[in-house]
Parts: structure tokens; C-alpha cells; sequence
């Protein structure tokens, strides 16, 4: 693909609100998880549930799509000048021109949770008049109040992979302004907290009673984040800037719920993104690692086949939990400040590196100059999508 | 705009028994006769797949490999872009109604399958296909945002299945996405001219009105389910008539499609 302008992106999560709460935590090795438990789940474990949300309110004329998924879109789109920068794209290109492109795996699921919840109380057949599917739980309303609240008119879709979503967004988007469909891209993700995942994922034994621990020997599975980001993209970055240079996406083609355990089809991802660039060029790798032994495993035999031990990783889910469908744009966003910065962060909670692992997890932090960095984005139905950030040539 | 030949055609709903079957009906010289759609097994799942399918992935696959079928190709080595509002609103409901009552059991099944990428991920469970996979959602303008993504794929010369389907909810999600009837509908999409069984379509995003279907009776399906919106162009594909619709998108736009036989 040609390499794309990241023109402004922002990032909302656990850790905070905004890119510069992000490269705080980074740096001082503070995690957004709590053991908190979320509304009135009664399972004992830890989440990355973001600050505000409750407080926040949508624009009147958007009241419709009230809800807790919106409400984080709004949320993040409020950050670090983000809604100025895509109002001046606007008045370059054209609202029809600007396409969005956003992930979520859930919507707004907890709204639905909430109406059954109220049907059930009221010992009522029905739903209650409060509840609009269209607006809130249709997977395609994030994409939609996106389109809305930045003013836009063209292009409106929600990219819903699983926990792979908001990393395939950038594919969908770079595709987009090839062909000519859009000028330029909103590409984002969107995914909130939720019983559903919740107990959803404790269904399959995959939630840690403990902090995620990526990479650690005794790593119990992962702890369950909400977030939203959100980049604005355009064609032809000038030389030196930092820009999405690859995306690539595979499946598995193995399980529903499992990722194949060799890794060799996500290594395929990886390669794709890649393109011509020699692995080794790679300075670091932000992973998928959700903590649960069958990912962090399958994904360390894909980095190594393709890596070998060389080029330093971590998961970053340590700090923000996983995020699902936001998890693609969360870790974009690190990975642009990780380059920025020139600031690897290390395995956040890891205590002990799973000794059958071998690429060359970041047990410390580490600085220097970072040029190119991959990032990692696995889901459910065995879709895998690996995207490259690094200096335009 | 972007060009792309047509190599096979699915389609699956009520009195819309495949592309071949109900090729007479789409172009408007046998009447349209409702008829409920019969139990499908996938004919490509394995067993054990095909026992955990859900109803809108039967739905996915039904249509798909209708597609496939009449098209000759091999199926693993397609990129695939499933386009659908709802995904499967019968485990939402399960999901849902279990989560509002103790003891909160979600069946790891269900779970799995409330994926939006579940009949993508089966997809490619069934033919061994390693090649990209996306899944898509826009509420009614879910084939037409489907269409584009593929577009844009054949652009970047990839031969394209594209796979529009939604299945209707129990109550009380009913009441609240009021579909009148499960369908689905595929396309096999490429860049290459060679073999093309159904001609080419042209595929822009343009702000027009949307085309409503050429045969009367076929009107109330268009608006029926969000994979139906593609049945003006289903009709032209039918009849191998020439001719330019626009079908229902996102913001101000509609996807238009100029076919040429």
C-alpha cells in the first residue's frame, strides 16, 4: 500500500484521557486496572474501566445514540485537538470526501444488557420504549455517530472483527482512499465494558482473578479494558513524518475461539505488513498479548519465527487491559508515541518471563531511537492483522 | 469508479431459492411466489462447525455458496468481505436474557458465535481460506458499504467474495429491528476480464436517490432486509440488461452501479 499521512490521532482508555496521560503511565509504569468491578458484575476480577464516561454527555441533536459506547466516543473525540484537525479536512476536502472507518466488537451492547435488564424487572414481554437498536446496540452505530459528530456525510462503516477490529480499520481505510472512494479517513475504534465480555470471556476460562500478566510464567488470562482512539488519515505524507507504511491481514482458518496454535498463519500478517522491509529494521513490536497462555504462546511462535529473538516486544495490555475491538487503535496510538518518544515500555506486571517463550519480551523499559514499529491485532474467528508505523520515505 | 467482472451470483431468501432458481423471478417474466425459506445445512462446514452455526451464518452460507457454486472458483483462494447489520441477534437475545437473570450463565458457544466476524470466521474454517477476511456493518446501507470494500479490493487486484446477510430476531429484539424476513445475497468479484459469467459492474459513491426494483412485486423484499437492498442490481444481473442503479449507503451517499452485460 502507499504510505499513509497520519495528520492527528488520539487515545482514551484506563490509563487516561488523551495522548500525553498515556505517555505519563507509560513512562512511570502506572497501570489503569483496577480491581474494581464493573456496575454490578459479580465476578472478582480486574478492568480498565475509563474515568467519565458517566459525566459525559452527547450533543443534543445526537441524544438518540445515548449510550455507553457513544458516550466513550465522545469521549476521545474530545481529546488533543482531534475534532479541530478533522474540521479543518473537512474544509480541504469536503464532508463527502472523508470516510470513516471504525471498530468495535461489542457497540453498544450495554445498552441492550441494560433494557433486558429493565424488561426483566418489569416482568414485561417487551423491551422498554427507552431502547433504540438502530442508535445504540447495531454494530454500525459507532461508525454512524462518528459520521455525525465530525460533520461528515460520506462513507460511514464499522469494521467489526472481533479484537482485530480497529486494526483492520486502517486496511479498510488505506483501500478506500486508493480506490478513490474517499480523499481521506477517519479510522478509529470503540469498544466499552460490558457483562457480556465479561462473562462472556469467563465462559471460556480466559479472565485472570489477578492483573494481567503478558508473557509470565504463570500468566491466568486477561484483564478486560474499555477504550476509544481515533486517526485522521491522508494521502502522501511528507518525507520523514511518521505514517502508516503496512497493513496486513490473515485468518487462521483453525478455530472460532483459538488462535492456530504454530502462529504460522499470523506470521503471514506480520510479513504482509512488512512488505519490502527487512524484519530487522523493525525496532519494536507491540503485541497482541492478552495474558491468556494459548495467545501469548501462538503469537510468540509467529514474532520468532519471523523475528527471531532480535527485535524487543511487549504487550502493552498491562496498562489498559484488553480493550477488544478498541485494542487495534489503542496500541496505534502507543506505538506512534513509542516512536515519538523514542520509549519502549516494558511487560507492565510481568514477574517472571514464561521461559518456553523466546522473542525478546521487554522485561525493562528501554529508550532509543525507534523507527519502525509493528503492532499486533488477533481476534475471534481467527483473524489476524499486523500494521507498520514508521517514518515516510 | 472501479470495474470489476462478476463471476458468480448467490442469492437466498423467501421465494428467491438461489441465483439460477430464481433468475425467471428477478428479471420479472415468472411472478414472485412467497415461499419460507426451507432448514439449510452448509454443504462446506465440517461437522463439527456446522452443528455450532448459527442462523445468520446458514444465512451467510447459503447465499455464498450459491455463489460459488455456479462460479467455478476455488473458493480458498478468494478474499471475502462479509457485510451485515445484525450478525446473530438470536444469541444477543440468549446473551442478553441470560445476563438479566441469576445464576448469569453465558453458554462459551454463544459467546463465541456473537461475534460479528462469525460466519466470516467459519468461512474460512470451511475452505481452508488463509486469505483476508473483513466483516462489516452500516444498518440498512450494510451491503453497499459491503460492495464498496470489495470494490476497493478488486482495485488492489484481489478476486473478491462479498457476502450480504442478516437474519430476522426473536422477540422482543423484534419488535425493535422489525426485519420482515431472514436473507442473503453473494457476489464473486474480480479485476480480470477472463471468464467473467455475468459481465461488469462500475462502482461509485455518488449523492442520488436510491433505485427502487424494477419488478413491483419485488419492492416490499428490497426494504425487507439490509441484504434485499441489492436487489436492483440482482435484477439487471438477471435479466443481462444494462443499466445504472444506486443502492442505499451511508451519509448522503448511495453506492452506484453500472452494470454492462
Amino acid at each position: 500500500m502507499k504510505p499513509l499521512a497520519i495528520s492527528a490521532y488520539t487515545v482514551t482508555s484506563a490509563v487516561g484521557a488523551g495522548r500525553a496521560a498515556h505517555v505519563d503511565a507509560l513512562r512511570a509504569e502506572r497501570t489503569g486496572l483496577t480491581e474494581q468491578r464493573f456496575e454490578d458484575s459479580a465476578l472478582a476480577c480486574w478492568t480498565g474501566a475509563v474515568a467519565g464516561i458517566e459525566a459525559t454527555a452527547l450533543p443534543r441533536g445526537l441524544a438518540s445514540f445515548d449510550c455507553r459506547n457513544n458516550r466513550l466516543a465522545e469521549l476521545a473525540l474530545a481529546q488533543d485537538g482531534f475534532s479541530d484537525a478533522v474540521g479543518a479536512a473537512r474544509a480541504r476536502y469536503g464532508a463527502r470526501r472523508i470516510g470513516v472507518f471504525i471498530g468495535t466488537s461489542t457497540s453498544g451492547v450495554r445498552h441492550t444488557e441494560l433494557a433486558y435488564r429493565a424488561r426483566a424487572e418489569a416482568a414485561s414481554d417487551a423491551l422498554p420504549d427507552w431502547f433504540d437498536y438502530r442508535t445504540t446496540q447495531c454494530t454500525g452505530s459507532i461508525a454512524e455517530f462518528t459520521r455525525l459528530r465530525l460533520g461528515l456525510s460520506g462513507l460511514a462503516s464499522a469494521v467489526s472483527a472481533a479484537c482485530a477490529s480497529s486494526a483492520k480499520v486502517f486496511a479498510s481505510a488505506a483501500r478506500a482512499i486508493e480506490a478513490g472512494f474517499c480523499d481521506a479517513a477517519i479510522v478509529g475504534g470503540v469498544d466499552s465494558l460490558c457483562l457480556t465480555t465479561l462473562y462472556g470471556f469467563n465462559a471460556l476460562q480466559l479472565v485472570s482473578p489477578e492483573i494481567c500478566r503478558p508473557a509470565d510464567a504463570a500468566r491466568k488470562g486477561l484483564s478486560i479494558g474499555e477504550a476509544g482512539g481515533f486517526a485522521l488519515l491522508e494521502r502522501a505524507p511528507r518525507s520523514g513524518a511518521v505514517a502508516c507504511l503496512g497493513v496486513g491481514e490473515t485468518s487462521d482458518a483453525h478455530h472460532m475461539s483459538q488462535p492456530r496454535p504454530d502462529g504460522a498463519v499470523a506470521k503471514l500478517a506480520m510479513a504482509a505488513a512488512l512488505g519490502s522491509l527487512p524484519p530487522e529494521r523493525v525496532s519494536y513490536i507491540n503485541l497482541h498479548g492478552t495474558a491468556t497462555p494459548a495467545n501469548d504462546a501462538a503469537e510468540d511462535a509467529a514474532v520468532s519465527a519471523l523475528f527471531g529473538a532480535h527485535v524487543p516486544c511487549s504487550s502493552t495490555k498491562g496498562w489498559t487491559g484488553h480493550t477488544l475491538g478498541a485494542a487495534g487503535i489503542v496500541e496505534a496510538a502507543l506505538s506512534l508515541l513509542v516512536i515519538e518518544q523514542g520509549f519502549m515500555p516494558r511487560s507492565l506486571n510481568t514477574r517472571e518471563l514464561d521461559p518456553k517463550l523466546s522473542a525478546a519480551v521487554l522485561l525493562a523499559a528501554r529508550a532509543g531511537k525507534v523507527e519502525y514499529v509493528l503492532s499486533n491485532s488477533f481476534g475471534f474467528g481467527g483473524t489476524n492483522c499486523s500494521v507498520l508505523f514508521g517514518a515516510a520515505p | 469508479m472501479i470495474a470489476c467482472y462478476i463471476r458468480g451470483a448467490g442469492i437466498a431468501a423467501p421465494g428467491l431459492p438461489g441465483f439460477p432458481a430464481a433468475r425467471d423471478t428477478l428479471r420479472g417474466v415468472a411472478p414472485y411466489v412467497f415461499a419460507a425459506e426451507t432448514a439449510y445445512a452448509p454443504e462446506l462446514l465440517p461437522p463439527n462447525e456446522r452443528r455450532r452455526a448459527t442462523a445468520s451464518v446458514r444465512q451467510a452460507f447459503r447465499a455464498a455458496e450459491d455463489a460459488v457454486k455456479g462460479s467455478g472458483r476455488d473458493a480458498s483462494a478468494l478474499a471475502s468481505v462479509f457485510a451485515s447489520s445484525d450478525a446473530d441477534m438470536a444469541v444477543l437475545h440468549r446473551i442478553c436474557a441470560a445476563l438479566a437473570q441469576e445464576p448469569r450463565v453465558i453458554s462459551p458457544t454463544d459467546f463465541h458465535n456473537s461475534v460479528h466476524n462469525a460466519a466470516s470466521g467459519y468461512w474460512s474454517i470451511a475452505v481452508h481460506s488463509m486469505a483476508l477476511t473483513t466483516t462489516l456493518s452500516a444498518y440498512d446501507a450494510s451491503f453497499a458499504i459491503g460492495l464498496i470494500e470489495a470494490a476497493a479490493l478488486v482495485a488492489a487486484h484481489r478476486d473478491v467474495l462479498l457476502v450480504a446477510y442478516d437474519a430476522v430476531a426473536p422477540q422482543p429484539l423484534l419488535g425493535k429491528r422489525p426485519l420482515a424476513m431472514s436473507a442473503g445475497v453473494a457476489l464473486i468479484l474480480s479485476a480480470d476480464a477472463g471468464g467473467a459469467a455475468f459481465g461488469r459492474i462500475d462502482v461509485s459513491l455518488e449523492a442520488a436517490a436510491e433505485t427502487a426494483c424494477a419488478v413491483a412485486a419485488l419492492e416490499p423484499l428490497r426494504v425487507a432486509n439490509p441484504a434485499l437492498r441489492a436487489l436492483p442490481l440482482f435484477e439487471l444481473l438477471a435479466g443481462r440488461r444494462a443499466g445504472i442503479v444506486n443502492l442505499r449507503g451511508t451519509g448522503e451517499m448511495c453506492a452506484q452501479v453500472s452494470f454492462t452485460p
